[in-house]
């Protein structure tokens, strides 16, 4: 044995967070699998429904886990896409076409988040209470801009309408209906955004100079700044990303729903979070990947989806359950955060 | 300028409100040495090294630097860190989070050509240094997974890597164990080979003699001197820091009252609290001023806290006035008739925000309990009689007590324990920072306490101090108590039992 | 003389504690006066009180300054909490009015009996359901105050998990049901008491005994103190723990007697709708009152203040034609304002632009 071994190869609790995470996750589907496997619940589309109906929330959350790997909170987010939605509902009425809208909704996204993220690095305001005024501002400018609901149509606009509808199906994995029809699975557009969204913002963390300083930021941000970095401008990013890709998953939303409303993604921004915290990444900062994150969409979604499922347990019970969850890994990070400082 | 120096600095001064923190300093290093600089608290030691790194602004003075033309002025650590000064602090400004290659690296890493972080390259470069410097790690683990001295280690490197000349090497083995320390040396010395110049603050005296070539001294802000380590023998060390000459020692004659016959008020068996102090034993009788001698970081401020609760003693019995007692907090302690003054005013001392009337009755009302509050005619009697007592200079007893000096604040926190009327009380360096009339006004106090039979266990860095209020003496090192004196209490004595070693 | 007069007169005003809550009150105030005499009303409705005779409450108190007391009780109750909160811990409790629907749920359901969804009769005595909120705000807040102060979670992600759960509960508890309790004596809470609203005079009360308790208990002194220097307390001998868990129980219980108000005014228990978004009024309250979000010393009278503010500023809004649906965008910017006035990088600007400015000055 080299002396290198010395290193205290003592168990990670990080990896091991993100494998509780993932072993959670198999452990609900198959759960589910076994229990509703007569209503369709192995079949490969329900899977993919749980993709389709979060592909918002996947973006959503990739930006979260890099505001909470600085160390802060974005709570603005579901406020930020009933806007978007809205914007999108109004302005396609108004016979915008679904480019120019989107373009239009990326650039908000990123003006809205480089305000908040202003705030918090320049003027070190807590980023809870920045996001909560973000918060009520988007939920507020949506109601401004109409307090009815809205709703996308194809007349309107066609372009998006066909996006919406447009099904990516899967050469795999289909079942033969109860009328012996073959039923191919698919996906939606959304979904294949959410994943590029995905698999970028992991590159992006793993692989970039920014990435790499959002860890830093996050671990230690006084460390960070006497190695040299630009802590602020670090922070303002992060606030920046969250927000535009709060944007796209706005859109994926809005192409789920295809209306605006005042109402819409109500308390999303707790789905977010609850989904980062789940997936591993700590609400102090520093550790954390979106893999993990991802793997905390995909358990609160096998969660809705089981309750709907079952069609007879209260609509309150993903909400509770996700909470439950909330807390216990919250509990369990706080536990290890004790252990490593006795370790010291 | 001699020919291998690299760095000289030469009458720096600098004030901060109301101290002279710097006075007229002088500091000179050579390409290659390992330099200590020494000095008890509030000499200067710190005050000093922020000026070379450009944390604090210095008024006069001129610091050179080899290969650049005309005097230096840093206005922060990046500039410092262009000019080849780099500073590795106690605790370590690393990302624990991140693996040990990034932390060498981040802020420039190489880059791929698709502008992607290069990790191959930088894992490897990463790996050449360390294995270079002898430091046995993988660089690819996270910081977090190694000891506190390879995390040291690192910082060390890191700064080397960024091609230093000179390495400021602020207590980096505080919180060390030997072996780690052995270890840290031996990179020192490796450096030193390489032509590096490095000052190394530290507390401990053993550690000074096993690597350092040169000694500068402060003291109270002034330049006591530089010595080659073979000149100055520990105890001459020591009466440098303290500022005693050995020669000119004036007995200090004192009654010496028997105490022993009087009843015990303290009796501490084993106490200890894990990583700051081992067990000790330790009895105090009524009426008694007993000093800890010892240098900042021997213990002795951990031995008082483990008493008093505010460290909860994880081994061993205390007894107080010959009642087994259990403190878990400081609440505890109080209430079996104990108070403490700590040494650090600002972080555990003063309620800054609150006003000097509710910063005195804090500890009794604690003591009263929430619920039997006292009235406000009480309170601005009691907050009236002490201000006037012991003379707490203040526009008013509603003033917030943040806007009082060091000194009125420390007499503000006495103030709060007389309140309470305590048997036993520790003072950890109530006369820190604060002015010669203050100073003897709080020594006087503690005589006059103890004459009303409440026993004081008394912290300081001046031995003076104590030798004039003090029957006798504990003496601290290395986080162990390692004697007690008390018939042949003299500078002298308390001075070689502090150094400790071959003095 | 008078110019040095005038000096301290000022100086005196900028350090009342009071100021910014006041200003903006009287702020709002003018607004309305501005607003009534611009549409041709009487410039002075905005402090009209009248006597109003009308068919279910007999002979009460009408004007639109009884309102907004009227309808910033439950703000008020919550800032109570809030303050101590804010103050012990540095931190805010989120989840304040999820657990105001949560008692308000537990109270109506054990008040009409599980899965009823609307009664005349109560199924328990009065005092039992309201016993049952109280007891549940709380647990609710016991189980915040053990995260923050034993588990030393940070307080706004502690606080999180019931923000989310609360309310979901709470349906749970009602069936999924909004549970109608169309009983008087339940009703009371939230109606008159004589001329003068029951949410004024539950408001008053709250307000009176915290304002007793602070005053002929230590309490406040301790909770500033922990809050001011957590480590300095411990040394003089405050348990900082049990005092942030105090802070944020009773916390919960203000919550419970603000879903209790909340509840009564609709005789019912809507799950979804009650205490939405009071948090945020809440903490804005507290903010508004010149209270420090960092924590330390506070100032009730200014949440309370504050409070009324807030309400009148939404009922201000109202009047402006503004829905209640629009009006967050405006405590969004307020809330902004406060923010960034108060943080520090923006007061050392200010002060270093105020300084240049001097310098100037100077030299011409």
């Amino acid at each position: 044995m080299s002396e290198k071994a010395k290193a205290k190869k003592s168990f990670n609790s990080n990896t091991l967070l993100l494998f509780i995470t993932i072993a959670l996750f198999i452990v609900l589907y198959a759960g589910g699998c076994i229990a509703y496997g007569a209503k369709g619940f192995t079949h490969l589309q329900t899977f993919l429904n749980i993709l389709i109906t979060n592909a918002g929330l996947i973006c959503v959350t990739c930006g979260m886990t890099c505001v909470m790997l600085t160390g802060g909170i974005d709570i603005s987010v579901g406020a930020l896409i009933a806007m978007d939605c809205m914007l999108l509902a109004v302005g396609m009425s108004k016979g915008i076409g679904a480019v120019p809208m989107v373009l239009i909704i990326l650039l908000i996204g990123a003006v809205f988040g480089i305000f908040q993220g202003f705030l918090v690095g320049y003027l070190e305001i807590q980023p809870f209470i920045v996001s909560m005024a973000g918060m009520f501002f988007c939920r507020g400018m949506t109601a401004v801009i109409c307090t009815d609901q809205v709703s996308i149509k194809q007349d309107t606009n066609p372009l998006f309408y066909a996006w919406a509808n447009a099904k990516i199906v899967i050469p795999f994995g289909g079942y033969l209906n109860n009328k012996g029809k073959y039923m191919a699975p698919y996906v939606r557009p959304g979904v294949v955004v959410a994943l590029v969204v995905l698999i970028l913002t992991f590159i992006m963390l793993r692989y970039t100079k920014f990435g790499r300083s959002l860890y830093a930021v996050g671990g230690s941000a006084q460390s960070a700044a006497m190695m040299g970095l630009n802590v602020k401008r670090i922070k303002m990013g992060a606030y920046m990303l969250s927000s535009f890709l709060c944007s796209i998953g706005g859109i994926c939303y809005c192409l789920n729903t295809m209306a605006g409303s005042v109402s819409q993604a109500l308390g999303l921004e707790m789905d977010a979070i609850s989904s980062a915290v789940i997936g591993g990444t700590l609400l102090t900062g520093g550790v954390g990947n979106v893999i993990g994150s991802f793997f905390g969409v995909l358990i609160n979604g096998t969660i809705s989806s089981i309750v709907k499922t079952n069609g007879k347990l209260a609509s309150s019970w993903p909400n509770i359950l996700t909470a439950a969850l909330l807390f216990v890994f919250i509990v369990i990070q706080s536990i290890f955060a004790a252990l490593r400082k006795r370790n010291k | 300028m001699e020919d291998n120096v690299v760095l000289t600095a030469r009458g720096i001064s600098m004030t901060f409100p109301g101290v002279k923190a710097l006075d007229n300093v002088d500091l000179t290093l050579r390409k290659g040495e390992i330099h200590a600089l020494m000095g008890e608290n509030g000499a200067g030691k710190s005050t000093l090294i922020k000026c070379l790194t450009g944390i604090n602004d210095f008024e006069a003075g001129e610091i050179h630097i080899e290969g650049i033309d005309g005097p230096v002025r840093n206005h922060s650590t990046r500039d410092a860190q262009n000019v080849g000064i780099s500073t590795v602090y106690q605790e370590v400004n690393l990302c624990p989070n991140l693996s040990v290659a990034e932390n060498l690296f981040i802020g420039r890493e190489p880059l791929t050509v698709l502008h992607t972080v290069d990790r191959k390259s930088y894992n490897k470069r990463s790996q050449k240094i360390m294995d270079e410097l002898g430091i046995s790690v993988d660089v690819t683990q996270n910081l977090e997974n190694y000891s506190l001295a390879i995390q040291q280690m690192v910082a060390i490197a890191r700064a080397v890597d960024m091609e230093c000349k000179v390495l400021i090497l602020d207590e980096p083995t505080s919180s060390l164990d030997d072996e780690e320390v052995e270890k840290l040396f031996t990179l020192m010395r490796g450096l030193r080979e390489k032509g590096v110049s490095i000052l190394f603050v530290t507390h401990f005296l053993e550690q000074v003699y096993a690597v350092c070539d040169r000694i500068t001294v402060l003291r109270n802000g002034k330049y006591v001197g530089e010595y080659p380590i073979a000149d100055l023998p520990r105890m001459k060390l020591v009466a440098a820091m303290m500022g005693k000459d050995l020669d000119d020692l004036a007995e200090i004659k004192k009654e010496q009252k028997d105490y022993s016959k009087e009843p015990m008020e303290i009796s501490a068996k084993g106490l200890s609290h894990a990583g700051t102090i081992k067990p000790f034993n330790l009895d105090i009788h009524k009426g008694e001023v007993v000093g800890i001698g010892g240098l900042l970081g021997s213990g002795r401020s951990e031995l008082a806290r483990c008493i008093y609760g505010a460290d909860k003693a994880q081994t061993g019995s205390l007894e107080v006035a010959g009642e087994q007692v259990k403190i878990n907090q400081p609440i505890d302690a109080m209430n079996k008739g104990m108070g403490m003054l700590p040494d650090d005013r600002k972080a555990e001392g003063i309620i800054a925000d609150l006003s000097v009337r509710e910063n005195i009755i804090l500890a009794l009302q604690a003591k009263r309990g929430m619920l039997r509050q006292l009235t406000r005619a009480q309170q601005e009697e009691i907050a009236d009689r002490y201000i006037d007592l012991i003379q707490i200079k203040t526009a008013s007893k509603e003033t917030l007590v943040k806007q009082l000096s060091g000194g009125n604040q420390q007499k503000v926190i006495l103030a709060r324990w007389l309140a309470t009327d305590p048997d036993f009380l520790i003072l950890d360096e109530p006369t820190r920072g604060i002015d010669i009339g203050t100073k003897s006004e709080i020594q006087k106090l503690i005589v006059k306490l103890a004459g009303e039979g409440k026993s004081v266990l008394f912290i300081s860095s001046e031995i003076e101090e104590m030798l004039r209020t003090c029957s006798r003496m504990v003496i601290m090192r290395d986080g162990q108590k390692v004697g007690e004196l008390d018939h042949e209490l003299s500078q002298e004595n308390v001075m070689k039992a502090i150094a400790g070693g071959e003095a | 003389m008078s110019s040095i007069n005038s000096k301290s007169f000022w100086r005196r005003i900028k350090s009342w504690p009071l100021l910014l809550p006041v200003v903006a009150l009287l702020l709002v105030m003018a607004v309305n006066i501005i607003h009534d005499a611009a549409t041709g009303a009487n410039p002075l409705s905005f402090f009209l009180v009248s006597l109003k005779d009308t068919t279910t409450n007999g002979t009460i108190l009408y004007g639109r300054i009884i309102d907004i007391i009227n309808r910033g009780s439950e703000v008020a109750i919550l800032a109570i909490g809030m303050t101590l909160v804010v103050s012990a811990s540095a931190g805010t409790d989120i989840s304040v009015g999820s657990v105001m629907s949560l008692c308000a749920s537990f109270m109506c359901m054990m008040l009409a009996g599980y899965g009823v969804s609307s009664t005349t009769t109560l199924a328990v005595p009065l005092v039992i359901g309201l016993l049952a909120a109280v007891v549940m705000g709380l647990v609710c807040g016991a189980f915040n105050g053990t995260l923050v102060a034993h588990l030393s979670i940070q307080p706004m992600v502690a606080t999180l998990i019931l923000y989310s759960a609360a309310r979901a509960i709470g349906l749970l508890l009602c069936n999924d049901l909004i549970v109608y309790v169309r009983n008087p004596s339940f009703a009371f809470f939230g109606a008159f008491a004589g001329p003068i609203p029951t949410p004024i005079i539950i408001t008053v009360i709250c307000i009176v005994i915290v304002s007793l308790v602070l005053k002929k208990t230590a309490l406040g002194m301790y909770i500033q103190s922990v809050g001011i220097n957590a480590k300095a307390s411990r040394i003089a001998g405050l348990n900082s723990k049990l005092l942030i868990f105090l802070a944020y129980t009773l916390c919960g219980l203000f919550a419970a007697i603000a879903g209790i108000v909340a509840s009564s005014r609709i005789t019912s228990a809507d799950s979804n709708n009650i205490g939405l978004y009071l948090e945020m009024d809440a903490i804005l309250s507290v903010a508004l009152g010149g209270n420090s979000l960092g924590g330390g010393k506070f100032n009730l009278a200014g949440s309370i203040i504050g409070a009324y503010t807030i309400q009148a500023i939404t009922t201000t809004l109202y009047a402006l034609g503004v829905s209640s649906i629009q009006a967050p965008v405006f405590k969004a910017i307020i809330v902004i304002l406060i923010v960034v006035i108060e943080a520090p990088p923006f007061k050392a600007f200010v002060n270093r632009m105020s300084a240049a400015k001097a310098a100037k000055g100077v030299k011409a």
